[in-house]
């Protein structure tokens, strides 16, 4: 789950992180409300939950009140990377001397909380990494101790050369850290991690993802939670046990198990198709699940055609063919429908299937070209 | 022989009380594993298909001698059950829950370190070494005792290949299935290790997917230290980035963890990729007549 720039720097300040003021404004009349009672260099910020708004021109330094609102103007409304800018906040800007980069990630490899600081601050982490990676400096945090004092002063010395300062980040290591077990998180950065002319290091981004799996032990953290149609859709299936994400093709997927559904799109693509979804139904043979898994696939109006992929496990083929029997009974549609059946009780189930007329087949490739051919068919409506 | 489950396996399952606990393990014992007891605390004393029910791991083992154990307890105690079967002694742990949060797996790991435990998973299906053992929610009748080793993130992805493998009379040493998670138990590596050092393994399948880049490293340490012939899958060419494909671990993040980065080191490291399911028993036949002339 992710959070927007201002919501970052609010759980900053309240673990007591300097951060510059800011206010969070939706519409251009609310930043001119704001500017009456500011007279010092604001910075106007797009919020949305997306990266390089910057570059976007979704961040701009206002020198008056008039620039101030002019900037507003330009950037609320304005599209970052597919995603509408529906506010901003009006930040005070800062004297900077230096940009630094500050982040906590999980690292796969080492099973840990790793530690990432750079003196290239204030641009993306991911292009430092791949054009000069010497610059960043790591460290791996042991769970059983967390980020110990000498461990973060060291790291600060690396980017400061200067005791006084290294001390100074040290704390703001180690807050976030703290910050980034206490929440949850998967990604909590500053960037930058601003140090100004007289020597202060202050958090003028920050950027934050969290953990879905432990969102069930943050209800502070899931309430920040702001979704777009897609996502709402995502988060609608997930509760009827299922796993959604729409693509922009037009051959639904249904399958069992996510490795499985990955496999069922790149195979679609490799005979020339396009896949409208991923969407895995899980382990269980419930026919509830196949009805509320139909009635998704069905409510993306590029599906032409659907492929729905089972392998038999635990999941047996004859009880999605009654599932499928039944969510055909409730959903109209003239959408050709191929099924693949194969493992536990697969012939049963495709025997069941052929009453109904759908088309049946038992090798994946052969249901990729089958719907693929299908959903290619005019006149189908 | 075959690597971490045989006949000397003897199971506790943890959480045995529950729907799914209950329901799979009658059909471990059902397909031969012993399945020695379980454990749900306040059951103490009752039994479940005949198989009997400890109040904590320490006393299952105690009664038991068990060494192994499976755990199907919800996600938010799941840490909390390997924990304890790792305090107790439990040499392999396979996690079947799904959910976890990934903190939770950050702190385990060094516990089991300091302890010796392996671990597979969490949110994986198990592990079977065909015609001695299976652990975790496998379809048991798919697999044929023989040679391949396989690994792989996937649950039903997994269950296909084998069967392709099984109707091609390509059967298995042991196939595990290390979990959908971006921190989990024994991965790539590990497992490479022991399965170029049993006998019974000719062929090793690995089936990865997008997210990280174990699947990289695999590739780096097969060309080092593998003289087994291995053939690959990478699901998820379709994927598209910053988004969750069903498993947590599965997530094209700023660029990296591509299927395309992936295909590539297997590429150099000389190991022949499936361009979908269906070539694994083809390639690997192709490769074991080459290591055989």
């Amino acid at each position: 789950m992710k959070i927007h720039e201002y919501q970052a720097r609010e759980i900053f300040k309240r673990y007591g992180l300097s951060v510059p003021g800011h206010i969070l404004c939706h519409t251009v009349d609310e930043v001119k409300e704001a500017m009456k009672n500011i007279d010092h260099l604001v910075v106007i910020k797009a919020q949305v939950l997306a990266g390089g708004r910057g570059k976007a021109g979704g961040v701009k330094l206002a020198k008056t009140k008039e620039a101030a609102v002019q900037a507003a103007e330009q950037i609320l409304g304005m599209d970052i990377k597919g995603y509408t800018v529906e506010k901003v906040i009006v930040a005070d800007a800062v004297d900077i001397e230096h940009e630094y980069y500050v982040g906590l990630v999980n690292d796969r490899n080492t099973k840990t909380v790793t530690l990432m600081v750079s003196a290239e601050g204030g641009v993306e982490i991911e292009e430092v990494a791949k054009n000069s990676p010497e610059k960043i400096h790591k460290i791996s945090i042991d769970p059983q101790t967390g980020l110990l004092d000498f461990q973060a002063r060291n790291i600060g010395m690396k980017l400061f050369g200067n005791i006084k300062l290294a001390r100074q980040a040290a704390k703001i290591f180690r807050k976030l850290y703290q910050i980034y077990i206490e929440t949850d998180s998967t990604l909590a950065e500053i960037n930058p991690l601003v140090l100004t002319p007289s020597k202060e290091l202050l958090a003028i981004d920050g950027k934050m993802n969290f953990d879905d799996n432990a969102l069930f032990r943050h209800p502070e953290i899931l309430a920040l939670r702001e979704v777009d149609e897609d996502e709402q859709k995502e988060i609608d299936a997930r509760e009827k046990g299922l796993s959604y994400i729409r693509l922009n093709g037009n051959i639904g997927c249904m399958v069992n198990g996510a490795g499985l559904a990955m496999a069922t799109m790149d195979m679609i693509k490799l005979y020339g198709g396009s896949p409208a979804n991923f969407l895995d139904i899980g382990g269980s043979s419930n026919p509830r699940k196949v009805v509320d898994a139909m009635d998704i696939l069905l409510s993306d109006k590029n599906v032409r055609a659907v492929m729905i992929n089972i392998f038999g496990g635990i999941t047996r083929g004859d009880d999605v063919a009654r599932g499928l029997k039944e969510a055909l009974k409730t959903i109209q549609t003239n959408i050709p429908i191929v099924v693949r059946l194969s493992g536990t009780n697969a012939d049963e189930g495709l025997a069941l299937l052929k009453e109904t007329g759908l088309t049946t087949v038992s090798t994946m490739s052969e249901a990729a070209q089958k719907a693929i051919e299908l959903s290619r068919q005019e006149n189908q409506y | 022989m075959s690597i971490l489950v045989n006949n000397n396996t003897k199971l506790i399952v943890q959480g045995i009380t529950g729907r799914d606990g209950q329901f799979h393990a009658g059909r471990m014992s059902a397909y031969g594993t012993r399945v020695v007891g379980g454990t749900s605390p306040g059951k103490g004393g009752e039994n479940i298909h005949g198989i009997p029910v400890f109040d904590s791991v320490e006393e299952a083992v105690q009664a038991t001698g068990a060494n192994a154990s499976v755990i199907f307890v919800p996600a938010a105690y799941a840490a909390d059950a390997i924990l304890e079967a790792s305090y107790a002694g439990i040499e392999l742990v396979v996690a079947i829950s799904e959910g976890v949060p990934v903190q939770d797996m950050i702190r385990v790991t060094p516990v089991l370190k300091q302890n010796g435990t392996k671990l597979i998973g969490p949110n994986c299906p198990g592990l079977i070494t065909p015609g001695e053992s299976l652990i975790g929610i496998l379809p048991g009748m798919i697999f044929k005792k023989g040679n391949i080793g396989l690994m792989s993130r996937s649950g039903t992805l997994t269950y296909e290949v084998v069967n392709m493998l099984s109707k091609n009379d390509l059967g298995q040493s042991t196939v595990i299935g290390i979990g959908g998670d971006p921190i989990a138990g024994l991965y790539y590596l590990e497992l490479l290790e022991m399965y170029e050092n049993d006998p019974e393994t000719e062929a090793i399948v690995l089936i990865g997917e997008i997210g990280g880049d174990a699947e990289e490293q695999a590739a780096a340490y097969i060309s080092r230290h593998v003289s087994k012939p291995v053939v690959a899958f990478i699901a998820g060419q379709t994927a598209p980035p910053g988004k969750r494909m069903g498993h947590a671990g599965a997530i094209i993040s700023s660029g990296s963890g591509t299927a395309e980065e992936k295909i590539k080191a297997f590429g150099k490291a000389n190991v022949p990729v499936a361009k979908e399911p269906s070539e694994i028993p083809r390639l690997l036949k192709e490769k074991l007549k080459k290591t055989h002339i």
